[in-house]
């Protein structure tokens, strides 16, 4: 029996299998075997982004600067989107309630910023201790109210678009009272520590502190969830379920689980994202989940619904673009996310990653 | 007679407002093919699908030894040692070949617990998968994907495996070598209910058969039985198994 490996063939499979071909029949000469290749055009935007801003900025120092500040913001928004991208993709919840976890991340940041007050004036230890800290409470707090959030708001609405939209917009709203009567209306400071305070001079560049430590931790988050994704099985799960959920459960698994678990995942990391906002901004409102919404809406849908590597592209552009274009033509900058979001879909219509069966 | 393995007794299906399965009664005996034959729209996907609990049975039981899996949800149903392979296929088209298997192997957690022995056997059965291990299923022809959505069945032991139609839309050589690994399944005492509308593959393999209608099993035999009989073949499903040969 000849296992002459072919190509696989169209989708009827008509030369496909060589499996079974009789004992001295002409095989066919292997030929190349199609193996999974990153797709590096959406990846090759960045550089390309980048290299055209380099002559537009004027001098090589304003580049760096504004190239790092964009980075920054596009790892901070990466952090944001890439859990509602997951419980976008594996769940087909349009979760219009993602900002109300930011928020709250923000927010409880600022209570043990507070209450660890002394720890943000001294040695370095100290105050990378007081960040992680707050952002281990904010991750756990969204985490906690995410899983409520699932089991009360959208668990009765799952495959309803329109009422998940009504919803969880609704639940947004109620949440940001709740911070509102908890925290106060107004606009709460979250500054930071001595330590992340000014920047780093390079010639005539600065490199802003915390947008370095906002970049690392980024791409640590970009990291874990490719290697969770990709090398583990709950990974697999995810990406199976991503694509045909009932074959999940027909395997053997319970997706509801894994549901309820990628949901609070993704409100643990919009936490995440909040604290890394917040400290961005030096400042928190019970409304910067909302404004942070529509922005990352954009992201998941140039990304590709359910992509991580689609939403950590997406949101690299997003956060270089407003940054070019808030130097070059800051009129321009409100427009940029939407026109960058049509140009991408006109190229790509169901974004950059594209996740194949949905 | 042995008890049957898989049983239903007067199972009713709804799909929304469809009433589908008008009180089914079959019997899967242990340990070899039955096929599960009828016109399109006779409700036999809807039989494998009311068995998996992924349409839930608003009437009737399905027992498997005797255990009740009507009041089971899907994973508990598949966690009872049976594998299903749906008319799509259910391939996870961006997961590798490789990747696909491990899913279906519930006991393990990386490609290194996959039962060695087993996937030697899953490669004799079908070397196309060998070949091509760390593909993207997507990128694989039908009939490689049909093969690796059996080979996903029957990746770790079963006691009963439900398959939905495998030749649909493959070219004669693929059947061919699908009918050839079934074969090996039957030797191996696999217990296989099978819904297929390819006469000659329905001939080649079934140990018994079940036919359905309108929402009802309207016959229930031996295969031989209804080959030899080309009067019920013609009363049954229109058509003389004769006349596929």
């Amino acid at each position: 029996m000849s296992t002459t490996p072919t190509t696989p063939s169209g989708p009827t499979g008509t030369p496909g299998i060589a499996a079974h071909t009789p004992a001295g029949m002409p095989g066919r000469a292997p030929a190349a075997i199609p193996r999974s290749r990153l797709d590096w055009r959406p990846l090759a935007l960045l550089p390309a982004l980048a290299l055209a801003a380099l002559p537009l900025t004027g001098s090589p120092s304003t580049w760096l600067t504004l190239t790092v500040a964009g980075l920054a913001m596009g790892l901070i928004i990466f952090i944001i989107a890439s859990g509602l991208t997951l419980v976008f993709g594996l769940m087909d919840v349009l979760n219009f309630g993602h900002g109300v976890f930011i928020a709250l991340g923000a927010f409880v940041a600022t209570s043990v910023m507070g209450a660890m007050g002394g720890w943000a004036g001294e040695g370095a230890a100290a105050n990378l201790l007081a960040v992680f800290c707050a952002m281990a409470a904010a991750m756990s707090v969204a985490g906690a109210v995410g899983w409520a959030f699932e089991r009360v708001v959208v668990r009765p609405v799952y495959g309803l678009h329109l009422k998940q939209i009504l919803i969880t917009m609704g639940g947004m709203i109620i949440g940001e009272e709740l911070i509102k009567a908890i925290w106060g209306p107004g606009q709460t400071p979250l500054p930071l520590p001595a330590l992340l305070r000014g920047a780093w001079v390079m010639g005539d560049a600065a490199i802003e502190r915390y947008r370095v430590l906002a970049a690392l931790i980024g791409l640590a988050v970009f990291a874990g969830l490719l290697w969770t994704l990709n090398r583990t099985k709950l990974g697999l799960l995810i990406r199976a379920g991503v694509q045909d959920r009932e074959m999940v459960e027909a395997l053997g698994y319970r997706i509801g689980r894994l549901f309820v678990g990628v949901f609070a995942a993704g409100s643990a990391l919009a936490g995440l994202g909040g604290v890394m906002w917040g400290f961005y901004q030096q400042s928190v409102t019970p409304q910067m989940g909302a404004q942070v919404n529509v922005l990352i809406f954009i992201v998941i849908i140039i990304g590709g619904l359910g992509s991580t590597l689609g939403c950590f592209t997406g949101a690299l552009l997003v956060g270089l673009l407003a940054n070019y274009c808030g130097f070059l033509a800051p009129k321009l900058a409100l427009f940029s996310n939407i026109g960058l979001m049509v140009a991408v879909l006109l190229w790509r219509p169901r974004g950059l990653y594209p996740v194949t069966s949905r | 007679m042995n008890a049957p393995l898989l049983s239903l007794q007067g199972v009713h299906t709804h799909i929304g407002a469809y009433h589908i399965l008008h009180g089914v009664d079959l019997q899967v005996p242990e340990g070899g093919i039955t096929l599960l034959l009828g016109r399109n729209g006779a409700g036999k996907s809807t039989t494998l699908r009311s068995i998996m609990g992924l349409w839930r049975a608003s009437a009737g039981t399905v027992t498997l030894r005797g255990r009740p899996l009507h009041t089971l949800a899907t994973p508990d149903i598949a966690g009872q040692g049976i594998a299903y392979v749906p008319e799509s296929m259910g391939i996870f088209s961006d997961l590798t070949v490789a990747e696909n298997l491990l899913l279906a192997a519930r006991r393990a957690r990386h490609l290194g617990e996959l039962d060695t022995a087993r996937l030697d056997w899953i490669f004799s059965l079908f070397p196309a998968l060998k070949t091509f291990w760390q593909t993207p299923a997507g990128k694989l022809s039908g009939g490689q994907k049909q093969m690796l959505a059996v080979a996903r069945a029957v990746c770790e032991p079963r006691d009963l495996v439900l398959i939905d139609e495998p030749s649909k839309g493959l070219a004669p050589g693929i059947i061919q070598n699908l009918i050839e690994a079934l074969l090996e399944l039957k030797r191996q005492r696999t217990t296989v209910l099978l819904v297929e509308q390819n006469f000659e593959m329905a001939r080649r393999l079934g140990d018994t058969v079940a036919v359905m209608d309108d929402g009802r099993v309207v016959h229930a035999g031996s295969m031989a039985g209804l080959v030899e009989d080309e009067a019920l073949q013609q009363r049954l499903l229109g058509l003389s198994l004769g006349a596929h040969q």
